[in-house]
């Protein structure tokens, strides 16, 4: 079973459905027992770092989820929960990975929000949810905060500044971009994830 | 680099997708669920259905075709229509939209903007601007679902864009109506004084009749994404020629 996290503030069904199409089983939980038994985890993320992180603690899922031990992936905000720290509130992350998620730099020509189709560039292209994908894939982002690239970063994008797209530790993944609206990229980058 | 878009809209009313000219004589296209996965297939970047009736008609539009949309649909989508309330705007986005576009009840009650914002981002927040020129400055009209009810809302269209931006809009959708239906190009001199003190994501709107006229609104008016409805419902471009042809005239396109 996959246990979809329910932060109240995100947007859950998009994820929900493109877990379905994939022809597995989900449920949307805060019970910290189901996480800690769930054979996958998302903590998808649509909203705001501060109210999400509030929702996280408030349910008492923060020690929960820094003790997952299955995989687990991040979408946009959810990945940028797995930092120590965001710029957005500011808030605490939950310190899953060394760095912090900054305000995207305004240059002229590039509005705010980040939204479109961008193209991956792979840092890592041995990381197992980059399987069968290739350098110049799109897939959907929209967002305004980011991880700068560092030693986690496994994909990147290109947007004035060099924004991280794919990252992971150890068991903990997390996409900035939509998986569960990134058309054929996504749906394979989530399979690959579920494999896992 | 990031992609320019291309946006088919559905033009929805009770459940069944409709195209008019000018807001006039509107011609049902078919099913909604029928169309969305169509344009899917066809390499649409995103999809935009407007429930043209519901802000005249204060309704709000149904979340069952919706759910259904999301269900099979693998790219982001924007539903409009009457969304009155934060209330509202959460039915339909916990629905799987990933956007939702305000236009009349914006007009009415601004503060529906930092509201929504506040609450679930600026990503989700699109307000849609129906726009008018008139003696030389161009003006904001609402409740244009209907040619009955279409009605001057007594705002400067740069005005407005401004505030909206300031108030939280995440992307601005600008409808030239002077353009809408008729083919003969966005309003490009319209796109470009808006582009000017637009620094959300803006999508143009209303005229679109032939490729060069989606390479004019990217190149000249430099906005991210090209809307149009009619002439990818009749079946007079379809939406991979389109990309090949922006391609080729070097604007970055997701083939």
């Amino acid at each position: 079973m996959i246990a979809i996290i329910n932060t109240a503030v995100a947007n859950l069904s998009s994820v929900a459905h493109a877990i379905e199409r994939t022809g597995q089983s989900y449920e949307i939980t805060t019970d910290p027992e189901a996480i800690e038994k769930a054979s996958h985890v998302i903590l998808p993320g649509v909203g705001h770092a501060q109210a999400s992180m509030k929702s996280l603690e408030d349910l008492g899922l923060i020690p929960v989820i820094r003790g997952l031990k299955q995989p687990v992936l991040g979408i946009c905000l959810g990945m940028q929960l797995l930092f120590d720290k965001t710029a957005e509130g500011p808030s605490q992350g939950l310190g899953l990975i060394a760095g912090s998620v900054e305000r995207i730099p305004e240059v002229e020509d590039l509005p705010l929000p980040h939204m479109g189709w961008n193209s991956l560039d792979l840092d890592d292209p041995s990381s197992p949810l980059l399987r069968g994908i290739f350098a110049g894939d799109r897939v959907y982002f929209v967002h305004s905060y980011y991880a700068p690239v560092g030693p986690y970063t496994r994909a990147s994008t290109q947007y004035g500044s060099k924004i991280s797209a794919l990252v992971s530790r150890d068991n903990f993944f997390g996409t900035q971009f939509h998986p569960e609206r990134s058309g054929l990229v996504g749906d394979a980058i989530l399979r690959n994830f579920l494999t896992l | 680099m990031l992609a320019k878009r291309i946006i088919p809209c559905l033009d929805v009313r009770n459940g069944v997708v409709v195209k008019g000219v000018k807001f006039k004589d509107h011609v049902e296209l078919g099913g909604v669920i029928e169309l969305a996965q169509r344009y899917r297939e066809a390499g649409a970047d995103e999809l935009v259905f407007y429930d043209i009736t519901a802000s005249a008609e204060r309704r709000t539009v149904a979340t069952t075709w919706i759910e259904q949309v999301a269900k099979v649909i693998d790219i982001p989508f924007c539903v409009a229509g009457g969304i009155r309330s934060v209330e509202d705007a959460r039915r339909i986005l916990h629905s799987g939209a990933d956007k939702v576009s305000i236009n009349s009840p914006a007009i009415e009650n601004p503060d529906l903007i930092d509201k929504l914002a506040a609450e679930f981002g600026n990503q989700c927040v699109v307000i849609g601007i129906d726009s008018l020129e008139q003696e030389g400055d161009y003006k904001i009209w609402k409740y244009t679902g209907s040619e009955a009810t279409a009605q001057n809302a007594g705002k400067r269209t740069l005005d407005w864009v401004r505030e909206v931006q300031e108030r939280g809009a995440g992307e601005i959708v600008l409808n030239c109506m002077g353009a809408d239906g008729t083919k003969q190009g966005y309003d490009i001199r319209q796109l470009q004084a808006v582009r000017e003190i637009c620094r959300v994501p803006l999508v143009a709107s209303g005229g679109a009749g032939q490729k060069s006229d989606f390479l004019e609104a990217f190149q000249k008016a430099r906005v991210d994404a090209g809307l149009a409805a009619g002439i990818f419902h009749r079946g007079e471009l379809s939406i991979a020629d389109l990309k090949h042809y922006l391609d080729s005239m070097g604007v970055i396109v997701r083939l």
